[in-house]
């Protein structure tokens, strides 16, 4: 028994219909308490006021955003080398999930921008990377529907999203350079002491929660619909060629 | 060296077309396929030649040493004939033109762009290509598409000088070419899909 | 090699080859921009660097899907693909190709049409040199989108959509270099950056180029 049994399509949508429903009700369970936590259980911050809950969906949304395009990554490296079917097309389905989370991490970006920076929109480098970001999803959604065949456009995006990921990378640098900006420093890290305050901290931590566990649902749900999609097309393609 | 084709089983577009099929082509020797349109022909062709990989199976002898010409010619409608004879002669290695122009007769033509040549004169350009590659085992696709019956005639002679010299030739075709040639019927190859086989790449859905 | 060199070089220079068509859109859109900003020079020589980087990357995006697609068509890169040539070598070739046949015009072109913008004087050299050190990276990068999108009708669009994003950190080093330079500043950081992206993807881009052609082509 290994965890490559779930390369096959037909024990994956197995496993993915048992673990779903607690996925989702987990994922709804923690969203819903961290965010009314975050609400309504912590204090109005001294000097953003209440702006800053804002943070309980910017702060996941962004990091989602970013964890999905390295799923996307490793799901193709795996597609790349071991050539299994699932791995595919869970990159496919991931697209449009950390898509809609970076829309999410800049349209919540702006919101909390205006009252705070007095303006929606500063060309600030985490803005413009993530803005950057948008774009290289948008680039790798477009390739997948532009492709017939699903092992060629399964190919041919996994070595765009390979390709993709170091020009992001260097994108981040030469933008860093380009504009040093305004962007608070990062919200959380290991280091205890640069953390935000402990009120926020916690509640924080419960909506990233929340979203990392959104993300898997949304993500094995929608592979689940690409399988489907496929044995589709298979078995069309069965009926056309007279069994 | 030999060409060696064993149990080859190729797919297009996702679905098995063709299995087990095996071939040998010793120095000298041609073959000729045969089988109803859309039966894999161009495929498996195509997978000998190296353009796409196998579903299963071997070929050994093939590598650098195959030309293949296809539904497509490769010509430059703005290179004159000599120049894209010279141009591939290059790309391949080899230096000379003058006897692939001679073999298709298109000697005459030699300085006309390519792109006002008739659709035959184009196909003999293409076909002459295959003398300045240089490479022993020709993969022919359908040679003989819009040749009229002299054309017909020099390309049958330049396969059988290609095969005296210690060639090979693997050619789909309609026609007959008057060549000393075994045939391979690829209608019993073709894949009868049931729900059980695996193998081709969508099979892993059902 | 040298023979897949010339020939793309006279396609290039032959009737209906497209050479100088991109060299002739960086001039119109250079052209156009007093047009939508105002005619005050100072504030066009401001603008300047920015604005010709930005023209000459799209004029090389512009020429990128010529590279392949012609070929492709007419079975030209199914024979290479079989070809004693190693197919990232002659990608490779083909870039340089697209550098020769487009971008080098316009660097030569550059320098005239800063003059129409009003660029300060201090900024022709790194002007020059900046698009000298960065358009191999744009076009080496263009065969790439080119590899990926040759098998698609009309993928001219997704094309674009493909290799902009790809663009952005030549076209920051770039266009910062030439500004720095316009500004009488160093600009030595944003020139060895510039450099450093060219060689990088001169070096490694033409396996990812040739991997997808091989995708495509089977």
């Amino acid at each position: 028994m290994s965890l490559w049994e779930y390369a096959n399509p037909v024990k994956f949508l197995r496993l993915s219909e048992r673990v779903l429903p607690w996925l989702w009700a987990l994922a709804v369970l923690c969203l819903a308490s961290g965010l009314a936590w975050g609400f309504f259980g912590t204090p109005d911050d001294f000097r953003q006021g209440s702006t800053v809950k804002i943070i309980y969906i910017h702060v996941p949304a962004a990091l989602m955003a970013i964890n999905g395009w390295f799923m996307m990554l490793v799901a193709s490296l795996i597609w790349l080398i071991r050539r299994h079917h699932v791995s595919a097309l869970a990159a496919r389905a991931a697209a449009p999930v950390g898509v809609t989370m970076t829309l999410i991490a800049l349209i919540t970006g702006a919101v909390w921008g205006q009252p705070m920076w007095g303006t929606w929109w500063a060309w600030d480098p985490r803005l413009t990377s993530f803005l950057i970001l948008f774009l290289f999803y948008l680039g790798y959604m477009a390739m997948w529907s532009a492709i017939e065949d699903p092992d060629t456009a399964a190919d041919l995006t996994s070595v765009l999203c390979l390709v993709g990921s170091v020009f992001a990378i260097l994108s981040r640098y030469a933008v860093n350079f380009w504009n040093q900006g305004l962007h608070q420093g990062a919200s959380l890290s290991l280091d205890k002491e640069k953390n935000v305050a402990d009120v926020f901290y916690h509640p924080l931590l419960l909506s990233i929660a929340g979203f990392v566990l959104l993300f898997l649902a949304l993500v094995l749900y929608r592979t689940g619909t690409e399988i489907r999609v496929r044995r589709t097309r298979a078995l069309r393609a069965r009926q056309g060629a007279g069994v | 060296m030999e060409l060696n084709v064993t149990e080859l089983s190729v797919a297009r577009g996702g679905l098995p077309v063709l299995e087990g099929v095996s071939l040998s082509l010793a120095p000298g020797q041609a073959l000729v396929l045969r089988g109803p349109n859309g039966s894999g022909k161009t495929t498996l062709l195509r997978t000998i030649a190296g353009l796409q990989p196998a579903l299963a199976g071997n070929v050994t002898g093939a590598e650098d040493r195959i030309a293949y010409a296809g539904h497509a010619d490769g010509l430059k409608a703005m290179l004159s004939v000599s120049e894209n004879l010279t141009f591939w002669a290059a790309v391949f290695g080899t230096r000379h033109v003058d006897a692939a122009l001679a073999a298709f007769a298109l000697e005459p033509l030699a300085d006309r762009l390519a792109g006002t040549l008739s659709a035959g004169q184009k196909r003999r350009l293409g076909l002459a290509r295959l003398l300045v590659t240089g490479r022993p085992i020709w993969v022919l696709d359908e040679p003989t598409v819009s040749l009229d019956a002299d054309a017909v005639t020099l390309f049958a002679d330049a396969v059988r000088a290609h095969l005296a010299g210690g060639g090979m030739a693997l050619i789909a075709t309609h026609i007959d070419l008057g060549l000393e040639a075994a045939v391979l019927d690829v209608t019993p190859h073709r894949v009868v899909l049931d729900a059980a086989r695996l193998g081709a790449s969508d099979e892993a859905f059902l | 090699m040298r023979a897949l060199l010339v020939r793309d070089l006279r396609l290039a220079l032959r009737a209906g080859g497209g050479f100088g068509l991109g060299l002739a859109f960086f001039l119109i859109v250079v052209v156009l921009v007093p047009f939508s900003v105002g005619p005050q020079s100072e504030l066009l020589g401001r603008i300047a660097a920015g604005v010709l980087w930005l023209a000459a990357l799209l004029a090389c995006l512009l020429s990128l899907d010529r590279i392949l697609a012609l070929d492709f068509e007419d079975g030209t890169l199914d024979v290479l693909a079989t070809a004693p040539l190693p197919l990232e070598a002659a990608l490779s070739v083909k870039a340089l190709a697209h550098w020769l046949t487009t971008a080098v015009p316009l660097v030569v072109a550059a320098p005239v049409l800063a003059v129409l913008l009003n660029l300060p004087a201090a900024g022709y050299g790194g002007l020059v040199l900046s698009l000298l050190l960065g358009t191999p990276a744009l076009s080496v990068i263009g065969t790439f989108g080119a590899a990926l999108t040759v098998g698609i009708k009309r993928g001219g669009l997704l094309l674009s959509l493909l290799v902009l994003p790809l663009y952005v950190p030549t076209l920051i080093f770039g266009a910062e270099a030439a500004r720095r330079s316009a500004d009488g500043l160093d600009a030595t950081t944003p020139l060895l950056m510039l450099a450093g992206i060219s060689a990088g993807v001169l070096a490694l881009m033409p396996f990812a180029s040739a991997a997808v052609l091989r995708v495509n082509l089977r």
